[in-house]
């Protein structure tokens, strides 16, 4: 008990303290006093700049996408119950982004600021949709995965289409954030856009937690013990599509966290996936705040993108517990 | 008290009757065998009647009410659902499982308090699994899984519990268990629908036996009315000698 008790204030600690030092690192590292005084409002002119228009709304950006992207696939794995579940395995950040790519290629996206991120969300719902309607036709796990492929080819099969036709190069370049994901050059207007849908989304999945909790012992005995089965599948779709096409609006396609994060949270929480949420969500915010400091500080020449060094350590992760999985228990 | 009247329910799937104009009552005190071959429809009936599935013809009512027109918690407050056994998702602790039988209530998994820890804790004791408690699930035996979903079952404290297959794949001394808990559960005023293969067992423990075969309720009686030879030869297709509450299967008939 004592591990579960000390586990949320281990993770806001650190996540606090991720985000400070993401303030602090950089090209030009910030001696302590200049960020504190930067931060509550004294310090010379640069110093706030840096600070307020730069490193804190990416680090903050980085954070919440991160927290989407963790509480989705907390969520998702226990809807499908499956540890291998996860908006980007599923083909579902892979949808959202082709969907924003799309919005942005043909001007939709320069009509209203809200095109981008309700784009974003109809690609995430769409796929989430059909997972589930998949999942309710199938119990195999391995089919849901190779239906989450499958979206993932269409969508990178189309991306790919429309950079082929892409009128020029900074068009190309745009596309290209889309499908790595980044939260280079964010500003808080950004976050802004984004945030009331992660936000909603979180709230959805938290006030609908218990059920997963109850799809432990199956679907049959979940609705036997009293759980409205198709309510809790369209809530977490909705929630899981709102939170996740919020967070690519904002930095694109990342994947993994939403697995390498609730996996480790697991044990933690007794392997309930209702207790499992919002410590999947501090911590996959604290994984992906710290992999951009590392994204910052590698000097190369071009910056990597973070959904790429998300995806070099979730990949690795997510084939070693594919591997762990014993066969017959899906 | 509750009970469940399941009326001339029938159910079809695509083109062909899972359950056809089928009728029982299930009341507080009772012991109820249902028997009948792999595919008589056992499962579907149990479904329907629980308001699970939705039936094509036919009523069923939980404590004199229409089930469909209960939340899914009203209904599992009145009627524990025990369905054939399928792994658990997550290696939980055995508390935790028996405490998702508490869901109905509201009850939280990790922090019940007052009456749903008093239920979860009484659960526990009756099917022997205080020491397991803090066990994780992945590390128990076929008939130690059995008792913690029984015990799961019985948190619930619901006057009614339907058991799909309860000792399935099960050793004897399990089988035996798992029986004389639900005995014990009837003996102190619920009510038990048990699916059943053994049926030298569901001679042994039900105060009824419910027949059934192609989507039809066959017979419905007491053991020592309903279990005979001829019974056996037209609901299995098994030659059978009976005498008394003693069965001795010959072969296919």
């Amino acid at each position: 008990m004592t591990r579960e008790t000390l586990l949320m204030p281990t993770l806001i600690a650190a996540s606090v303290l991720a985000i400070l030092s993401a303030c602090f690192l950089g090209s030009t590292a910030l001696p302590a006093d200049r960020l504190l005084a930067a931060l509550f409002g004294g310090a010379e002119a640069s110093d706030r700049l840096v600070v307020w228009q730069i490193r804190l709304p990416r680090a903050i950006a980085a954070y919440i996408v991160g927290a989407a992207l963790g509480i989705s696939g907390a969520a998702l794995q226990g809807l499908l119950r499956n540890p291998l579940a996860e908006p980007g395995v599923l083909g579902v950040s892979a949808s959202a982004s082709l969907m924003a790519t799309f919005a942005l290629y043909y001007g939709i996206a320069s009509i209203t600021p809200w095109a981008l991120p309700i784009a974003a969300i109809i690609g995430a719902l769409t796929a989430t949709a059909l997972i589930t309607i998949a999942a309710l036709r199938t119990q195999s796990v391995v089919t849901l995965i190779l239906i989450g492929v499958g979206l993932s080819s269409f969508a990178g099969a189309a991306m790919s289409l429309l950079m082929n036709l892409a009128p020029n190069p900074f068009s190309l370049s745009d596309m290209i954030n889309w499908m790595l994901g980044s939260v280079a050059n964010r500003s808080f207007d950004e976050i802004t856009l984004a945030a009331p849908f992660i936000l909603a989304g979180g709230a959805i999945l938290f006030a609908t937690r218990r059920g997963l909790s109850a799809l432990t012992l199956g679907e049959e005995a979940a609705a036997g013990i009293g759980l409205n089965l198709r309510r809790q599948q369209i809530f977490t779709v909705v929630g899981a599509g709102l939170a996740t096409g919020g967070a690519v609006a904002l930095a694109g396609a990342i994947g993994f966290v939403g697995i390498v994060a609730p996996h480790i949270i697991r044990p933690f929480v007794g392997h309930d996936p209702a207790r499992s949420l919002v410590p999947s969500a501090l911590f996959s915010g604290l994984i992906l705040v710290v992999a951009d400091i590392f994204v910052r500080l590698m000097p190369t020449s071009a910056e990597l993108k973070l959904g790429v060094v998300a995806a070099l350590i979730g990949a690795p992760a997510f084939v070693w517990i594919a591997m762990q999985r014993r066969t017959g228990n899906d | 008290m509750t009970d469940l009247v399941v009326e001339n329910i029938s159910v079809l799937a695509r083109e062909s009757v899972l359950v056809d104009d089928a009728s029982f009552r299930l009341g507080c005190g009772e012991f109820v065998a249902l028997l009948g071959p792999n595919g008589a429809g056992k499962t579907s009936l149990i479904r329907a009647g629980l308001g699970l599935q939705s039936a094509s013809a036919g009523l069923s009512l939980l404590g004199g009410k229409p089930v469909d027109a209960l939340s899914p918690t009203q209904r599992a407050r009145q009627i524990a659902y025990l369905p054939q056994t399928r792994p658990l998702a997550w290696p939980n602790s055995v508390r935790d499982v028996v405490s998702l039988g508490r869901f109905s209530h509201g009850a939280p998994l990790g922090r019940l308090k007052g009456l749903d820890a008093e239920a979860v804790d009484r659960a526990l004791q009756a099917c022997g699994l205080l020491e397991l408690a803090g066990r994780r699930t992945d590390t128990l035996s076929g008939g130690e899984l059995a008792r913690v979903h029984c015990a799961r079952a019985f948190a619930a404290e619901a006057p009614l519990l339907i058991a799909d297959e309860p000792i399935a794949a099960l050793d004897p001394r399990q089988q035996f268990r798992i029986l004389d808990l639900i005995r014990t559960y009837v003996d102190q005023g619920g009510g038990a629908l048990v699916v059943l293969h053994d049926i030298q067992l569901a001679a042994r423990y039900a105060s009824r036996m419910v027949w059934m075969k192609d989507g039809r309720i066959e017979a419905d009686g007491p053991p020592s009315e309903t279990l005979t030879a001829e019974r056996m030869r037209d609901i299995y297709g098994v030659a059978a000698r009976v005498e008394g509450l003693n069965i001795h299967i010959d072969g296919a008939a």
